[in-house]
């Protein structure tokens, strides 16, 4: 089933909906506008002739001097028709897309995945929180404008800080001591 | 008499836990010994390999797939280098392919090994692990010998494998395919019908089909839930369509279940090792022969300057891949790998995202142990074969 089928079989079950079929090497993709995408996942799970019962990943891509920035990118699955279909949802960075947990119960996780990763907000999301970053975390990593290293200043502090001859006689100093003989004990036998 | 007063208890479980399989934490709800609600919280073991992935070359990121679900490493170079090769529109010779299925094969085999010792040591076999870990290490003998790296070989690349097969590979892997089956009905023989291991487990953590495909548990959760889907039957991917094997599959849905599907799909696998081993020649070819991805061979690089120039540029800038964005999922050891990539043109990854099936796993973990007892919820971790390399990435 190629995206022009998909659309087609869509088409009259979402009324006002623009859907545009994707470029792709593997399988059928279309790009859905956000607000239509409730909607139209729960015709493609529901429908007989699509029936796309699993949600297997939901993630995201920043296309960064692109506008809108992101695409979020939905893979699904029908078991009983050996079909994947890849649905892309274009987003700016101000905006937001639906949440598809109420279709499936899997984007859960997967949402909040993308909300920590990414900083986009799923409108709806019951629980939309940091998953693998800690609780605290400032910023999104999978951003292309956050950068790979973080810069931070080395924190010292004032005992630490010792001179180059302080140094080198503190080692010469350690040298000494692990070759001595120790005071207490047996004698070595000669 | 004063009247008793009953209220619920929260016990933190981990993230330094023994049967937690690494580093996941719950925090369980008690009311007595049955747990009420769990909530887990993963990311200890996040490590940002998929930010890493966009700043190495197509190639560098093998290794680094091969980190996230450690018990499965060529399961997810498998599934990253058939998305990558997707992409770039390379075909494998045959041989390739073989032995390609044959270490996937073996990597399952691996990875289930680890599964059966742990989680029958943590619901009270502990002697179980000691067996599976003997066999565990000839698997990695065979990895030793096939890359001199045990855990992480690195073996499968972009445009086919790194080198040719080592002297003695048949003979090892023919060896253990020997020695396997009569060590797996010894396992059986300690479990399968043991009074223990079947309180343990019949009954515990079930999960409806329905249930298990809606959390997205594809793989042998859901296999062990009456669903028949396997990657390698429904979208055969590095020709397992020649090869012959069954796909095991149990209605009950419990813990007891996920281990007989699990210890067939061992069987399974001994079978499509034998086909393979028997299909490849001891040399031949071991890459496709696109120059473009593939090195040339050494004799021509000393004596011809194109191929020294393409020598070079392989490795020192790498090679580009086609924009464009590729899922092709493999069946992995707990369930559908696959690696969504998305190239712009360049020599660099642009987006790198692992489909990891312990993620779904635990998301999916406080709906099947609601209601059980806490003792439970470590049967219900280990059947679920949870590999937090995997979930956090």
């Amino acid at each position: 089933m190629d995206a022009p089928a998909v659309i087609d079989a869509l088409s009259p079950l979402v009324s006002g909906a623009a859907y545009e079929a994707g470029a792709s090497v593997d399988f059928a993709t279309i790009y859905v506008p956000a607000d239509r995408l409730v909607e139209t996942c729960t015709a493609l799970r529901d429908t007989p002739s699509l029936s796309f019962n699993v949600l297997l990943e939901v993630t995201a891509a920043d296309y960064l001097p692109r506008d809108p920035r992101f695409e979020v990118v939905y893979h699904l699955l029908s078991v009983s028709r050996r079909q994947r279909l890849r649905l892309k949802v274009r987003v700016a960075e101000t905006g937001f897309v639906p949440t598809v947990q109420g279709v499936w119960l899997s984007a859960g996780w997967l949402e909040r995945e993308v909300w920590d990763m990414f900083g986009i907000i799923f409108d709806g999301h019951p629980d939309l929180r940091r998953l693998l970053m800690p609780e605290d975390w400032e910023g999104h990593p999978q951003r292309k404008d956050y950068p790979v290293q973080i810069q931070k200043a080395v924190q010292t502090y004032e005992p630490l800080e010792i001179s180059e001859a302080e140094f080198k006689a503190n080692i010469v100093r350690d040298r000494v001591t692990r070759t001595e003989p120790k005071a207490e004990g047996p004698e070595p036998k000669a | 008499m004063a009247e008793l007063r009953t209220e619920t208890m929260t016990v933190n479980m981990g993230p330094q836990h023994p049967s937690t399989h690494g580093v996941l934490r719950l925090v369980l709800e008690l009311d007595g010994e049955v747990v009420q609600s769990a909530s887990p919280t993963i990311g200890y073991l996040h490590t940002g390999i998929e930010k890493t992935a966009e700043q190495k070359k197509w190639q560098q990121v093998i290794p680094l797939v091969e980190r996230m679900d450690y018990l499965g490493a060529q399961s997810n170079s498998l599934a990253y280098a058939l998305s990558v090769e997707k992409l770039l529109g390379l075909e494998m010779p045959q041989r390739v392919k073989d032995i390609r299925v044959l270490i996937a094969e073996l990597q399952r085999l691996s990875s289930h090994l680890i599964w059966l010792g742990t989680h029958s040591m943590e619901i009270g076999a502990v002697s179980m692990l000691f067996y599976a870990i003997r066999e565990r290490e000839l698997l990695l003998n065979i990895n030793e010998l096939l890359a001199g790296f045990r855990f992480f070989p690195s073996y499968i690349r972009i445009g086919g494998l790194r080198e040719d097969l080592p002297r003695g590979f048949h003979e090892a892997v023919s060896a253990f395919l020997d020695r396997f089956p009569g060590k797996l009905d010894e396992y059986e023989g300690l479990l399968t019908k043991n009074d223990i291991f079947l309180r343990r487990t019949e009954g515990v953590g079930v999960v409806s089909q329905e249930d298990a495909l809606a959390w997205g548990l594809v793989g042998p959760i859901a296999r062990a839930a009456g669903s028949d889907y396997d990657v390698r039957r429904y979208f055969p991917y590095t020709g397992y369509e020649a090869y012959e094997f069954e796909v095991p599959t149990a209605t009950e849905g419990d813990v007891f279940a996920r281990y007989r599907v699990r210890m067939r799909e061992m069987r399974e696998s001994v079978k499509i090792c034998r086909q393979a081993i028997d299909r490849i020649a001891p040399s031949g070819a071991f890459a496709c022969n696109d120059t473009r991805v593939v090195p040339p061979p050494k004799d021509k690089v000393y004596t011809e300057m194109e191929a020294l120039i393409q020598h070079f540029l392989i490795y020192s800038q790498g090679f580009t891949v086609p924009a464009g964005d590729a899922y092709v999922p493999v069946e992995g050891p707990r369930g559908e790998h696959g690696t969504y990539v998305v190239s712009d043109g360049t020599n660099r990854p642009w987006r790198v995202k692992m489909r990891a099936p312990s993620f779904m796993a635990i998301q999916a973990l406080p709906s099947l142990v609601q209601g059980g007892l806490i003792a439970d919820v470590v049967a219900v971790i280990g059947s679920n074969d949870v590999v937090m390399g995997d979930c956090d990435r």
